[in-house]
C-alpha cells in the first residue's frame, strides 16, 4: 500500500487528492469535489501519459531549429528518452509541418512530427 | 503615398485573424504590417501543446495554430509586409512604417486595427536590488532563444514568478539538459493553469515557492547565485526566511503588458487597468475608425478568444469602412459597463444596444480568488445574471453573455453591472 498525493487539473480549484494505491491500482481517492478529480486520479497513479514538445536542429534552413511533438501521447517515464533521442538527429531543410522526423520514438509507438516550416 | 482601406498593425494570431475577417465581410483592400521576418507573433516561440481546443477541438502547438490562420491569410490573398515596423499613427489614419526595401513610407487607411500584442514586463520595473550581471533573462526572450534560435541560456536556473510563460519555461529548460533549482512567486497563488503547475513543474521535482520573492541577485560578470526569501502579506520580505541558491540564470516571468505606445500618441485612451484601450461593443477606440483585439487589448492566456475577438473586430472595421461612422445611424447611448465586486475590468467597457450582437460576449477577469460564488449582471439595479461557479481565478479570463433583446427592451437603462457575490 501507497499514499501519493496529486493536484488535480481539472479546474482551476486544483483539489489536492490522496490517493492510496495498492498494486498499481487506485483503491481509494480523497480530496476531490468532483467525478473529474477521480477519473483523473485514476490515470494518473495507473497509465500518466504526456505529449512532449521539443526542437530538433535543422541543417541548411532559415532556422537553427524546428518545433516538433509527440504525434499521441507517451507514457511519462519516457520523456526523458524521447529528448534524448531526438537530440542526436539533424534534420535537412526544408521541413514541413506533419512531417515524421523519428517514427516509433523510443519504442513508444508514437511518431515525432515537426510542427513548424523550416525553408 | 499607399492607399488601402483596413491597415492592420501587427501579424500575429490577432492580426490574422482581423485580417481574414475583415474580408470576409467584403473589404479587399487590407494590408497588414508586422515587424518580425514573419507572421504568427508571439505563437512562434510557444512550441508546447495546448492551443486551439476551442477553435479547432484539438490540441495544436503553437506554431501549428499559427499555421493554420497564416494559411488562411495566404489563401484570401491578403497583402502583408514583414520586417516593417510601424512607427506612427495619426488621427487622421495616416500610418508610418519603415522597413529595409521600402524605407521610410506613409499609407493611407480608412481604417486602423491595432494589434501589436503585449511585451513582458522588464526588470526594472520589479525592483529587485543588486548589479544588472548578464544571466537575467524574460522567460519570453528565453523561450525565443531555446526554441526558436536552438541555444541553452544557462545550466542552473531560478527562475521568478510563476505564471504560464515562467512554468512553461521551468519544464523547456529541464528538457534540454538546465537544473531548474525553484519557481518563486511573490503572490500567495499562482497565476498560472493548474495543469502547467503539474505538468511542467510537479513532472520534475522543481519545488514553487508562493509568497517568495528575489531578494538579492550575486555576481558581477555573470549571475552566481541568488537569494530568495518569504514575504508577509503586505509582500515584504521577512527577515531571517533567507534562502540562497547558486545559479547562473534567472528567468524573470513577471506579467505582460499590452504594448500601446503607439496607440497613446495616436490619442487612444487607455484603461489604467488592463494598459490597453477602452473599446465599445465593436471594439472600437475613442477615435473613430481605429479598433484593437487581440493582447494589445487586454492580455489573453488563451488564443482562442484572440481570434473570436479578432474576428469581431475585422467585422466591424469592414463594417466601418462600408458605412462610414455607423455610431451615427443608430439612436440611443453607449451604456456603461461597469466592474464591482472583485471583477477588475470588462471588455467592452460599453455597450450600444442597437449595436450589439444577438449573443454579446464580454470578457472580464477578477483580481482574487474566489470559491463558491456567484457571477453576476445587473441591468440598472435589476439582477439578471446570478451564475454559480465553484472557483474563479485572476490567471483565467472568465465571460459572461448579454442578450441583445433584454437590453433593448429594458426600461430606461442606464448602467450594466459585472460583479462577483
Ligand atoms: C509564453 C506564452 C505562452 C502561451 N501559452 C498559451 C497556451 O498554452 N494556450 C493558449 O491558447 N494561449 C497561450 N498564450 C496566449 C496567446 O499565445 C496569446 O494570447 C496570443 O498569441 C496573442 O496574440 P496577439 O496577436 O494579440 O499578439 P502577438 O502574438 O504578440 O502578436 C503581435 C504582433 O504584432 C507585432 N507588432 C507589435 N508592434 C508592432 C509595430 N509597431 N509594427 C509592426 N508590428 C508590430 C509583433 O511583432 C507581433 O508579431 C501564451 C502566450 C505566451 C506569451
Amino acid at each position: 500500500m501507497e499514499t501519493r498525493e496529486l493536484t488535480c487539473i481539472g479546474c482551476p480549484m486544483g483539489c489536492q487528492l490522496k490517493v492510496q494505491i495498492d498494486q498499481g491500482q487506485a483503491t481509494e481517492i480523497a480530496g476531490n469535489t468532483c467525478k473529474r478529480g477521480e477519473v483523473y486520479a485514476k490515470k494518473e497513479v495507473t497509465n500518466p501519459t504526456r505529449i512532449v514538445t521539443s526542437t530538433v536542429a535543422v541543417e541548411g534552413g532559415s532556422s537553427a531549429v524546428v518545433s516538433v511533438k509527440t504525434n499521441r501521447d507517451i507514457p511519462k517515464d519516457k520523456i526523458f528518452e524521447i529528448i534524448q533521442e531526438i537530440k542526436e538527429i539533424k534534420v535537412q531543410a526544408p521541413v514541413h509541418i506533419g512531417d515524421t522526423i523519428v517514427s516509433n520514438v523510443a519504442g513508444t509507438g508514437a511518431d515525432i512530427v515537426a510542427t513548424k516550416e523550416v525553408k | 503615398m499607399l492607399n488601402y482601406d483596413i491597415v492592420i498593425v501587427g501579424g500575429g494570431p490577432a492580426g490574422l485573424a482581423a485580417a481574414v475577417s475583415a474580408k470576409e465581410n467584403g473589404v479587399d483592400s487590407i494590408l497588414v504590417l508586422e515587424r518580425d521576418q514573419e507572421l504568427g507573433g508571439i505563437l512562434n516561440q510557444c512550441i508546447h501543446n495546448g492551443f486551439g481546443l476551442h477553435t479547432f477541438k484539438e490540441e495544436l502547438t503553437g506554431p501549428e495554430y499559427a499555421a493554420r490562420y497564416i494559411e488562411q491569410l495566404e489563401e484570401a490573398k491578403i497583402e502583408y509586409k514583414l520586417n516593417t515596423m510601424v512607427i506612427d499613427i495619426t488621427e487622421d489614419k495616416t500610418v508610418t512604417a519603415m522597413n529595409r526595401a521600402d524605407g521610410l513610407f506613409e499609407i493611407q487607411a480608412k481604417a486602423i486595427i491595432l494589434a501589436m500584442g503585449c511585451r513582458e514586463r522588464s526588470r526594472g520595473a520589479l525592483n529587485i536590488p543588486g548589479y544588472r550581471p548578464a544571466g537575467i533573462y524574460s522567460a519570453g526572450t528565453a523561450q525565443r532563444l531555446v526554441n526558436m534560435e536552438g541555444c541553452l541560456p544557462g545550466r542552473e536556473v531560478v527562475i521568478l514568478g510563476s505564471g504560464d510563460i515562467g512554468l512553461i519555461m521551468a519544464r523547456r529548460m529541464t528538457l534540454e539538459g538546465a537544473k531548474v533549482q525553484v519557481v518563486a512567486e511573490l503572490l500567495p497563488y499562482s497565476g498560472g493553469l493548474k495543469r502547467n503547475i503539474v505538468q511542467c513543474l510537479d513532472d520534475f521535482g522543481i519545488p514553487l515557492k508562493l509568497s517568495h520573492t528575489v531578494v538579492d541577485i550575486e555576481g558581477k560578470e555573470r549571475v552566481s547565485g541568488v537569494t530568495i526569501a518569504k514575504v508577509d502579506q503586505n509582500r515584504k520580505p521577512i527577515p531571517g526566511t533567507d534562502k540562497h541558491y547558486t545559479c547562473d540564470t534567472l528567468l524573470l516571468s513577471c506579467g505582460l503588458i499590452p504594448e500601446n505606445e503607439l496607440s497613446t500618441s495616436l490619442g487612444v485612451e487607455i484603461s489604467p487597468v488592463t494598459a490597453g484601450p477602452l473599446v465599445n461593443e465593436s471594439l472600437e477606440t475613442n477615435v473613430e475608425g481605429v479598433f484593437a483585439c487581440g493582447n494589445v487589448l487586454h492580455v489573453h492566456d488563451l488564443v482562442d478568444f484572440v481570434s473570436q475577438e479578432a474576428k469581431a473586430a475585422g467585422k466591424h472595421a469592414a463594417a466601418y469602412v462600408r458605412g462610414g461612422a455607423r455610431h451615427l445611424l443608430f439612436d440611443g447611448e453607449d451604456i456603461p459597463i461597469v466592474a464591482e465586486g472583485g471583477v477588475r475590468y470588462t471588455v467592452p467597457k460599453t455597450i450600444h444596444p442597437q449595436r450589439m450582437e444577438e449573443n454579446h460576449t464580454v470578457r472580464f477577469r477578477v483580481g482574487d480568488v474566489y470559491q463558491n460564488c456567484y457571477v453576476s449582471v445587473y441591468l440598472n439595479q435589476e439582477r439578471v445574471i446570478h451564475r454559480k461557479r465553484q472557483v474563479i481565478v485572476p490567471g483565467e479570463m472568465e465571460e459572461v453573455v448579454l442578450k441583445q433583446e433584454e437590453l433593448k427592451t429594458f426600461p430606461n437603462l442606464s448602467q450594466i453591472t459585472v460583479k462577483i457575490e
